[in-house]
């Protein structure tokens, strides 16, 4: 179990990488954007990008707006 | 004869062309379905939206881009809610992580009471974003020459708020919009404080090239007929300000002859 913060509140993952991490969280990878410690982890990355702990990542997607 | 329907005319922004001149917000609609027939009825090409952190306490919540859908609309991402300039650019990454857009519009906020911007950090944040690749269309005051700054420092477009975000109360400040209109070489658009069709009209009639509305449409009792009455609001003050008024005159002027009376 690695300890994160993700979107800002602190959780336990089991993921080794992003793209466990996205499928851990039941998201869809081509909708979603990935930053790892204030770095954008390109979808490309995704498979290759550790999970360790203590980092900060965020999940983010488009949403209505004006 | 005329032509009844003159050729197409279209927009370009950033090597972008369009032929729709109303861009529409995604916000504050019923639901995403409502949101998608409404810009649908508005004619719009362009949509902006927000981004935000995915909600993971319920990953099957239902996500914009799967009714208003980015191979129907080009995504303008914003940064609304964004008080910084770095806080704008590290949003507008995510933003084009998700989506691989580079045109985007900045706003970077000064104060929720008004929502107006803050010009100084909104020309520092425009520098970061040019430098980063990004074509910026800039939310701004209806600030004749601030605008022009913007557009030395490279803003792609010029949007001042013609009234604040969401008031619906129209142009404020009509002196203001033409000044920018005139004195600008990359499109004009008012951004934020239309509230019905007339308003958008008047923006087309100021010379803009094109009008961003949410809450407009979105706040209207029937959002897709709003929708609807601001394209052609948007088509018809275009047209009006292409055919070029007639001059206001103090007095009357007949329209039928005064000879041949009986």
């Amino acid at each position: 179990m690695r300890q994160i913060q993700l979107n800002g509140e602190p959780r336990g993952v089991t993921a080794a990488t992003i793209s466990a991490l996205v499928e851990e969280l039941s998201l869809d990878p081509r909708k979603v954007a990935v930053e790892r410690n204030l770095e954008i982890v390109p979808r490309s990355l995704h498979a290759k990008t550790p999970v360790s702990d203590g980092d900060r990542i965020e999940l983010v997607q488009f949403v209505g707006g004006g | 004869m005329t032509d009844i329907a003159p050729a197409p005319e279209t927009w370009t922004v950033a090597g972008r062309t369009f032929s729709s001149r109303l861009i529409v917000g995604t916000g504050k609609y019923a639901d995403y379905a409502q949101n998608a027939a409404a810009a649908e009825a508005a004619g719009a090409e362009i949509v902006t939206v927000a981004v935000r952190r995915v909600n993971l306490t319920d990953p099957n919540q239902p996500m914009l881009v799967d009714y208003v859908k980015p191979d129907r609309f080009t995504f303008l991402p914003n940064t609304a809610g964004c008080f910084t300039g770095e806080d704008a650019v590290r949003t507008l990454r995510l933003a084009r992580e998700a989506g691989g857009w580079s045109l985007v519009k900045l706003e970077v906020l000064s104060n929720t009471a008004h929502l107006y911007p803050d010009m100084v950090e909104t020309l520092r944040a425009l520098d970061l974003l040019i430098k980063d690749g990004f074509d910026v269309m800039v939310y701004c005051t209806d600030d004749v020459v601030m605008a022009k700054r913007l557009e030395d420092a490279g803003a792609a477009a010029i949007m001042p708020a013609a009234a604040p975000i969401g008031s619906g109360l129209g142009i404020q400040n009509e002196v203001n919009v033409r000044l920018i209109v005139e004195q600008a070489k990359v499109p004009v658009l008012v951004d934020a404080g239309v509230g019905t069709a007339s308003d958008a009209t008047r923006a087309m009639e100021l010379g803009c090239d094109a009008v961003l509305m949410n809450t407009a449409i979105a706040g209207a009792k029937d959002p897709i007929r709003m929708a609807r009455a601001m394209k052609h609001a948007v088509i018809a003050g275009r047209d009006a300000y292409l055919a070029g008024r007639m001059l206001k005159r103090m007095y009357a002027d007949p329209s039928s002859p005064l000879a041949g009376l009986i």
